[in-house]
């Protein structure tokens, strides 16, 4: 597909890097040149220096002939604009991000009357999976597929747990769980097990279940499932606006702190339950005054990715709060993977994964089938859901006769309601979603996961 | 540095290289030729060495920019070698020396031959020989980056490094697509003028080696007084055709995607036209007292100016013999080169303008020194790094013309044969002035000025910078060892 991606900034480039890997032809707009000329060199793709709302511009980056067109600049305006010039000069579908919250209340009639095929807020979106992870403490990450009726869960295995020295198949056996682990990670390893291999505490596992199975595995392995009950968050901008909104919606109490008084009247306003304190969260003393200690959640949503680190590794060592940080840059996810962190929340990988997921459901109506995609590992592991429409040679046949790829993996069946962890039996049918975890990159279609040298 | 991503596009060039060279053999079976064999057996030892080499794939796959220009220039250099030895094998370029002189005048499309005898050659040779102009014209790397699927944007380096001009750009997206439209352009202006050329009644050897010349702005002829005795339409046809394969290719791009406003609009396009129009006038009345005809005096100074300013290097007329000012202003537009993004050679249209703009903003600084001015070319800002690039270029290049005249001055020619050899070298033209004009040849050279005059042809080919990584010692020494191996 031809996409056009305005800005290029974190978001951008992350969209960019990861569409061009599934074979889109990329061009990227921007007003800086020293960006568009690092992208364009580092990656595949086309860069044309300008304004993204200039007919101009748009029409030498190929409007005319793309089918899609992303504006993720810093602007929300801009992106608007863009959207409405790039609609009237190529027939293309548009994408905008949108993170005002004045606009996001209206996204809805924006995306409507303007003829947009998707707004984006990756403030929201960022705070509907840390209410998510809140719901649950457990987890580190939850995703979901099937529209919600199959979660991907990742935790880590503490030590004591029942699972330390556990093989993968006993899980069924041993404690009757109906999940499947598909993903662990061991230090800088990451392996898709067999049946016969044995976890260890400190792994953290990735397991697909049902969520009413995944309750009762969590609480088989002796792990509190209990939501929260207040939560602490550092920082007052937009994400935390929204997620407080979620939280008090779902009865949890927020306390907030925040540097700048002015804002904080602003939160007060418009939050009128939550707790709102002005101070600088630097200061433990206050952290401490203001009942970190007997919190049961502690979030980091300050401007500032090593603050926010900090914090969260000080609230780490004084609490057993679940604790969630926010990361916005790019770089040295390596390192804050090793940190004893809880959750790490990057907003730019989740707005690029729904977007990335709305360009793959906009390649299934041209043939390709992929639903949705979630990274797993940092982007080692992905995790794809097929849907699968017609009828492939693959179907029907029992999945043990089937040459799969290496570290791959079919991680459940979802046919007719029901999930299905598959076995050695099971078969593939028509209307079925299909959930596949590997360390491949780029799977486009369901034939994609069979083993190339045996042909098709 | 990525050794076993150069190992592994080493070997793609050898494997290339085999396979165009079944081309000439393909020749020597119409002609009954024996040379033929020498080009199969070449042909063989590419093909086998090359699969050697890309047989274990390399598992790192990124290039730094540094790594590019290494391997474009070690290409380049592998290339020259296998395509030098089927003449010293087949016996009709003995020396070694030689026979590389003449291929890396042929794969750099400038020309210049050590051969005073041409007619003498085969025509397998002379076939391939021809042939190596068109390979060179448009790049060996840009033709294996369109049939070799190369992930990653690192590919960006290789094309950079191998596209003449201040700043490549792609024309669309996809690396890969974009050599392809640029091999397909190519082929189908050469199969153009090919078909012009067979309407005038060339016979159909002398138009293969005839187009390959002048797409690839090459210049080697196939007779001994290169294009004298060909008809006025032949050489009218070659001189519009020249003038066409020095065009940024980009702009028949736009054309071809019916852009004409934006492909018309290029500043680049005009001062070009306007080089070879003025150029034209000047000479044609210049010359007119001594060829006696008007038209006479307008075609042969058309050919030769179209052949000079686009770096080809075909002659209708001996210019040597010509009034000083038109040598003068020949040797100027030798200096000037056809468009960036061209099969042709020399500083480059665009970075002459990009200079002369940004001499003009400095005068202006003179007399308004708080003025803040940008370099502007066709309505947009030309970034500091093109301009400070475009500068390094010429320093870079300064430095190496005046180091070449100087070594090639040893041989005790007269100073006008050694100008006028290192710009037809460096410039990638082929003809000079005096001992090394039109009618004359480079035989006479020591070796070591060969050398010389071959290192400046690769340099003026590549763009200069890739020949001098290979020769800068910091490439080669990794001080860091210890950090880059542990990476590693």
């Amino acid at each position: 597909m031809d996409i056009i991606i305005v800005g290029c900034g974190k978001v951008g480039s992350a969209l960019a890097e990861q569409l061009s890997k599934e074979n889109n032809d990329i061009t990227v707009i921007d007003t800086k040149y020293e960006l568009v000329q690092d992208l364009s060199t580092e990656l595949d793709i086309m860069g044309v220096v300008g304004s993204g709302s200039s007919h101009k511009i748009l029409e030498e980056a190929g409007i005319e002939k793309a089918d899609l067109m992303i504006a993720v600049t810093g602007s929300d305006e801009l992106n608007l604009l863009c959207c409405l010039i790039a609609k009237k000069a190529g027939n293309c579908q548009t994408i905008a991000r949108v993170r005002n919250p004045e606009y996001s209340k209206e996204s809805n009639y924006i995306k409507e009357e303007l003829g947009l095929a998707m707004v984006i807020n990756p403030e929201l979106a960022a705070a509907a999976e840390m209410a998510r992870l809140l719901r649950f403490p457990s987890a580190i990450k939850i995703e979901t597929f099937a529209k919600g009726r199959v979660e991907l869960l990742k935790f880590k295995i503490q030590p004591g747990s029942i699972l330390h020295q556990m093989e993968v198949r006993e899980i069924m056996t041993k404690l009757h769980s109906d999940v499947l682990v598909c993903a662990v990670e061991r230090g800088e390893e990451v392996v898709i097990p067999t049946g016969t291999f044995e976890l260890r505490e400190k792994d953290v596992i990735s397991i697909i279940a049902m969520p009413k199975t995944a309750a009762q595995f969590f609480k088989k392995i002796k792990v509190q499932t209990n939501q929260v009950w207040d939560t602490m968050i550092v920082g007052g901008g937009k994400l935390t606006y929204y997620l407080t909104e979620m939280l008090l919606h779902m009865g949890i109490d927020v306390k907030i702190i925040e540097k700048d008084r002015k804002r904080c009247e602003e939160l007060s306003e418009s939050l009128p339950k939550a707790t709102i304190i002005c101070a600088d969260a630097v200061e433990q003393n206050m952290l401490i005054e203001e009942g970190l200690l007997n919190t049961d959640s502690f979030v980091a949503l300050t401007n500032m990715d090593e603050e926010n680190v900090l914090l969260s590794l000080f609230a780490k060592k004084k609490t057993k709060a679940k604790i969630i940080t926010k990361i916005n840059g790019m770089a040295f996810d390596e390192v804050i993977e090793t940190l004893d962190l809880d959750s790490i929340i990057y907003p730019k990988y989740i707005t690029a994964e729904y977007i990335i997921g709305f360009v793959r459901a906009m390649k299934n109506s041209i043939g390709s089938n992929v639903e949705t995609l979630y990274h797993l590992v940092g982007d080692r592991v992905e995790a794809l859901e097929f849907k699968l429409v017609k009828n492939e040679p693959i179907l029907d046949t029992p999945l043990e006769k089937l040459k799969l790829k290496d570290n791959l993996l079919i991680a459940s069946i979802y046919r007719g309601g029901k999930m299905i962890i598959p076995r050695g039996q099971d078969t593939m049918r028509v209307g079925d979603y299909v959930v596949v975890v590997t360390t491949h990159r780029g799977l486009g279609d369901i034939m994609d996961i069979l083993d190339e040298r045996q042909g098709r | 540095m990525n050794y076993a991503m150069i190992r592994y596009m080493l070997g793609w060039v050898c494997c290339i290289e085999g396979i165009f060279m079944l081309m000439p053999v393909l020749v020597s079976m119409i002609y009954r030729e024996g040379s033929g064999y020498a080009f199969l057996a070449v042909a063989v030892l590419c093909g086998t060495l090359g699969a050697a080499l890309v047989f274990r794939k390399p598992k790192k796959r990124n290039l730094a920019a540094k790594d590019g220009l290494v391997i474009v220039a070690l290409c380049w250099i592998v290339l020259s070698f296998f395509g030098a030895l089927p003449f010293v094998l087949s016996g009709e370029i003995p020396s070694m020396v030689d026979a590389l002189f003449e291929t890396i005048s042929g794969f750099t499309t400038t020309g210049a031959s050590i051969l005073s005898n041409v007619e003498g050659l085969s025509h397998t040779s002379l076939f391939w020989r021809s042939f190596t102009h068109w390979i060179g014209g448009m790049g060996v790397l840009v033709f294996i980056l369109a049939i070799l699927p190369l992930k990653g944007g690192s590919s960006l380096f290789l094309m950079r490094a191998e596209s003449p001009g201040p700043s490549v750009s792609k024309l669309v997206p996809r690396m890969r697509t974009t050599a392809m439209i640029l091999y397909s352009i190519y082929f189908a202006m050469t199969v153009l003028e090919a078909i012009f050329l067979l309407i005038g009644g060339m016979p159909l050897f002398d138009t293969i080696c005839t187009a390959f010349g002048t797409a690839g702005t090459g210049g080697f002829g196939i007779r001994n007084d290169s294009f004298t005795s060909y008809s006025t339409y032949q050489q009218g046809v070659v001189a519009v055709f020249m003038v066409l394969f020095g065009v940024n290719f980009n702009l028949y791009y736009l054309i071809l995607k019916r852009k004409f406003r934006q492909a018309l609009t290029s500043l680049e396009l005009w001062a070009y036209l306007f080089f070879i129009a003025a150029s034209t006038i000047v000479i044609t009345f210049c010359i007119y007292p001594s060829v006696g005809s008007r038209f006479q005096a307008f075609h042969q100074s058309f050919f030769q100016v179209s052949s000079i300013i686009t770096t080809t290097g075909f002659a209708t007329a001996d210019f040597n013999q010509w009034p000083a000012l038109a040598k003068t202003i020949l040797v100027t537009l030798m200096f000037i080169g056809a468009c960036a993004g061209s099969t042709g050679g020399g500083i480059k249209v665009s970075r002459v303008l990009i200079m002369l703009k940004g001499a003009h903003k400095e005068l202006r600084l003179i007399s308004h020194p708080r003025s803040v001015r940008k370099v502007k070319m066709d309505g947009r800002t030309v970034e500091h790094d093109v301009v400070r690039s475009v500068n390094s270029f010429i320093t870079i290049y300064i430095m190496i013309f005046a180091l070449s005249v100087l070594l090639v001055s040893l041989d005790e020619k007269d100073l006008v044969t050694n100008f006028t050899a290192v710009a037809a070298t460096l410039n990638n033209i082929g003809p000079g002035l005096e001992v090394v004009g039109p009618t004359g040849n480079f035989a006479s050279f020591s070796t070591l000025s060969k050398f010389v005059l071959m290192f400046d042809m690769l340099a003026g080919r590549l763009e200069l910078l890739p020949m001098m990584v290979l020769i800068l010692p910091t490439t080669w020494i990794e001080k860091s060892g210890k950090i880059s191996r542990k990476k590693a």
